[in-house]
């Protein structure tokens, strides 16, 4: 997500392709280190949604379709 | 006597001109440096219409059938609280007690807590998502993309973006009266939307028998 211009698309692969995975991994790195937050939007059994916040790329589950960044959350006025 | 006018304002134009001439020279130089140095973006009247269009695309896909219909039909989206004892408040008296409390999030609005039987509002919950990576067309999030943000960072990691919040009693920023307005809007259209499933629950063995 960026102001003024919605969803963008960062990067994509597949994570059973080691170069694709390393793409990923590094540009997972590169969006936190820019002090963006990540999260994998997920629906459980009973087909409740809901997001999982994650803080590194092993915490991706590993069948995850995306991972969203968003500006990080501070105190607003 | 016209001869005399003419040679005086021929005079008179060549003494100003030596004054003039360089500044406007310099004012030139100026204008031409200015644009040099920041390049001309046109104004593009739909780029946050369709920003605002991917937003909803991708808020649309991360929430359930009823968040959507909530969000499209009454302009903001409920989420259940899971904190056993109600959001973070340093005030003992103001914890919840286990009581079922909720969030309305607005888009570009605090959120707001509330206890689900009563209705009471407990909390007005300020969070932005500033945008740190500028520059970019625009500083605030597209609606849809600030209620998918506070959506993610709610049902994701509820106690974090509680705490990272400025708390404020509720009327701060959003009228409560209003707010009390749109949960009673909530219920009546919850209570529509159940009287919908029951009646084309009903009439299902209907059209498969006739």
């Amino acid at each position: 997500m960026k102001p003024g211009h919605g969803e963008v698309l960062i990067a994509e692969g597949d994570v059973e392709l080691a170069e694709d995975e390393l793409r990923l991994v590094e540009e997972f790195r590169r969006q936190l280190d820019a002090g963006l937050w990540a999260a994998v939007p997920l629906m459980d059994a009973a087909g409740r949604r809901q997001a999982q916040m994650v803080r590194s790329f092993d915490d991706v589950p590993r069948d995850a379709e995306r991972v969203i960044f968003f500006p990080r959350a501070a105190g607003g006025r | 006597m016209l001869l005399a006018l003419v040679a005086t304002a021929l005079v008179a134009v060549a003494l100003l001109s030596e004054e003039l001439l360089p500044r406007l020279d310099e004012a030139w130089s100026r204008h031409r440096a200015r644009r040099r140095m920041s390049p001309v973006t046109p104004y593009d009247p739909g780029r946050d219409r369709r920003a605002e269009q991917r937003a909803r695309t991708l808020l649309r896909s991360c929430v359930n059938d009823e968040e959507w219909a909530m969000y499209r039909e009454l302009g903001f989206i409920r989420v259940w609280g899971t904190q056993s004892d109600g959001p973070v408040d340093p005030d003992p008296a103001a914890r919840t007690g286990g009581a079922a409390y909720a969030y309305l999030i607005y888009p570009h609005k605090a959120i707001v807590a509330y206890l689900a039987q009563t209705h009471r509002l407990l909390n007005e919950y300020c969070v932005a998502f500033p945008d740190e990576t500028r520059p970019y067309g625009s500083v605030r999030l597209p609606d849809s993309d600030d209620v998918l943000a506070k959506w993610m960072a709610l049902t994701g990691d509820e106690e974090r973006l509680i705490s990272t919040a400025n708390m404020h009693l509720p009327g701060r920023q959003l009228d409560p009266a209003r707010v009390k307005r749109d949960l009673w809007r909530l219920s009546q259209w919850e209570r529509a939307r159940m009287r919908d499933a029951a009646r084309s629950a009903s009439s299902e063995p209907l059209d498969t028998a006739g």
